[in-house]
């Protein structure tokens, strides 16, 4: 469904970011990207939303070069869940009609509940929200766009345990309804326990085999705040 | 007009109030007696060469193609003092020669088509520099604040783009907060007139003899001008500075933010 090959990212200063990066994301699974700090893991997830744009290779969509689609539309099929949960001012409503401005109370409600939210916190001053609440608010807000594709980059690597294991629920929910995801995280253990497909990039490239059985055997790693 | 005439002996009076503040620094080891003269001086040597320039322009018998000439060269100023004041905002040159340009053609437009002044070098001179000169300092600060909002906002914009928003939409709220900040000032200064200060051109008429309410109806038109004037250019600066900010397929480029 969305397809990295061969994928080279070089910076505005020259650094090479990306050397020939293949993943691909299939719906109905989770691929989590695993892999130390500064290997391109969150570059590669912005190439797939197109804030980024390849220096070299391709990223095709339903087989289709993403390059050649309008990237407002590409945006809203293929979602992104940052980091640090990014709420605007305003009411959790508020919030959730900046994906979708038409949307009545009954939709986003139901999107709230989706997320694992009760639809009554519509009315909530989003500035108010808890860490992990506001992580599923944009949760609840990419959800909004029905996109088929959800990249994830390190969604839960602010939150304390429980709510981290709550997220990763809603990851696995979502993937069982067909959403193909991709999950970027530092933590062994969580991509052990969510994902059905996990790649491990190192400097910017695929792990070769034993290099991704030598990262994953290294021993559980806590999220890097 | 001669009470207005102060002479060599009225201008060197008022070196007495430079004085004072010399005093003053060097009473409070405030280290800026040399600024101070230096300051003075330079306006000084400035003004007269100005006043000289002028001179030729405003003569009465003077074609008013150099007083044309001259608002073209205070434009390219403008647009060069305003890069040099923003130096960090990308392609403010162009942008803020472009606004400079726009406001004196559309102020110019109104002030001499409606015929509130004939076309004269007197009247197109320093109706032109009032203009320029306030545009200008709005333009500054909406280019330095726009890059300031898109860089510091950076998350906000990229969360919106993500969900498929267009770049102007992703821009606006941040876009609309920076040019109310360089309007703001502007509308205060239109509320305050009068009450808290009288204005340089109004006080400039009364001192030359002109009766009071013509002053008043003069400097009227004046600050609507200037009103219209800063809006416009800082529409101008946002519109072009924000579309240079943003890659045609709605990324939004590398800022480099540089605290004044």
């Amino acid at each position: 469904m969305l397809g990295f090959e061969a994928v080279h990212v070089t910076s505005d200063d020259g650094a090479t970011l990306l050397r020939g990066v293949d993943v691909t994301v299939c719906p109905g699974r989770v691929t989590v990207l695993a892999g130390p700090s500064g290997a391109g893991k969150s570059t590669l997830l912005r190439v797939g939303n197109r804030l980024e744009v390849p220096s070299g290779g391709v990223v095709r969509f339903h087989g289709t070069d993403t390059g050649t689609l309008d990237p407002r539309e590409l945006r809203r099929r293929v979602g992104m869940v940052f980091q640090k949960p990014v709420v605007f001012g305003g009411t959790v409503r508020d919030n959730l009609r900046v994906a979708d401005a038409d949307a009545d109370d009954a939709a986003l409600g139901a999107e709230l509940e989706r997320a694992g939210l009760d639809p009554a916190l519509l009315d909530r001053v989003a500035d108010d929200l808890s860490g992990g609440e506001a992580q599923r608010v944009c949760i609840a807000r990419a959800l909004l766009t029905r996109p088929e594709v959800l990249l994830m980059d390190e969604p839960t690597s602010a939150l304390d345990p429980e709510n981290r294991r709550g997220i990763e629920v809603l990851g696995r929910e979502l993937a069982a309804e067909g959403l193909g995801i991709l999950w970027v995280t530092h933590d062994l253990a969580q991509a052990r326990r969510l994902g059905d497909e996990v790649v491990v990039l190192v400097d910017g490239r695929n792990a070769d085999p034993d290099e991704a059985a030598r990262y994953l055997a290294s021993g559980d790693r806590k999220d890097e705040p | 007009m001669s009470s207005t005439h102060i002479g060599w002996a009225g201008l060197a009076a008022s070196l007495v109030l430079v004085a004072v503040a010399v005093g003053l620094s060097g009473w409070q080891r405030l280290h800026l007696s040399r600024s101070i003269l230096w300051a003075c001086a330079r306006a000084a040597v400035q003004l007269f060469i100005v006043g000289w320039a002028l001179k030729l322009v405003l003569d009465p018998s003077a074609s008013v193609a150099w007083a044309w000439l001259w608002v073209a060269v205070m434009v390219v100023f403008s647009g060069i003092t305003i890069r040099n004041r923003a130096p960090e905002v990308p392609g403010i040159l162009g942008l803020g020669t472009l606004a400079m340009l726009t406001v004196v053609a559309i102020s110019l437009s109104v002030i001499l088509g409606f015929g509130m002044f004939p076309v004269e070098g007197r009247t197109i001179v320093p109706l032109a520099g009032m203009m320029i000169g306030n545009s200008m300092t709005a333009s500054v600060l909406v280019g330095r604040r726009i890059v300031g909002e898109l860089s510091d906002k950076r998350d906000e914009i990229e969360a919106r783009l993500a969900l498929g928003h267009s770049w102007p939409d992703a821009a606006r709220p941040y876009v609309r907060s920076a040019l109310r900040t360089g309007l703001v000032p502007q509308i205060e200064s239109t509320k305050a007139v009068g009450l808290v200060f009288l204005p340089g051109a109004m006080t400039g008429l009364v001192l030359a003899g002109v009766d009071a309410s013509d002053a008043v109806s003069i400097q009227l038109a004046i600050m609507y001008l200037i009103l219209g004037s800063v809006a416009t250019s800082i529409t101008v600066i946002g519109l072009g500075l924000t579309r240079k900010l943003f890659t045609p397929d709605h990324r939004l480029r590398r800022l480099t933010r540089v605290v004044a």
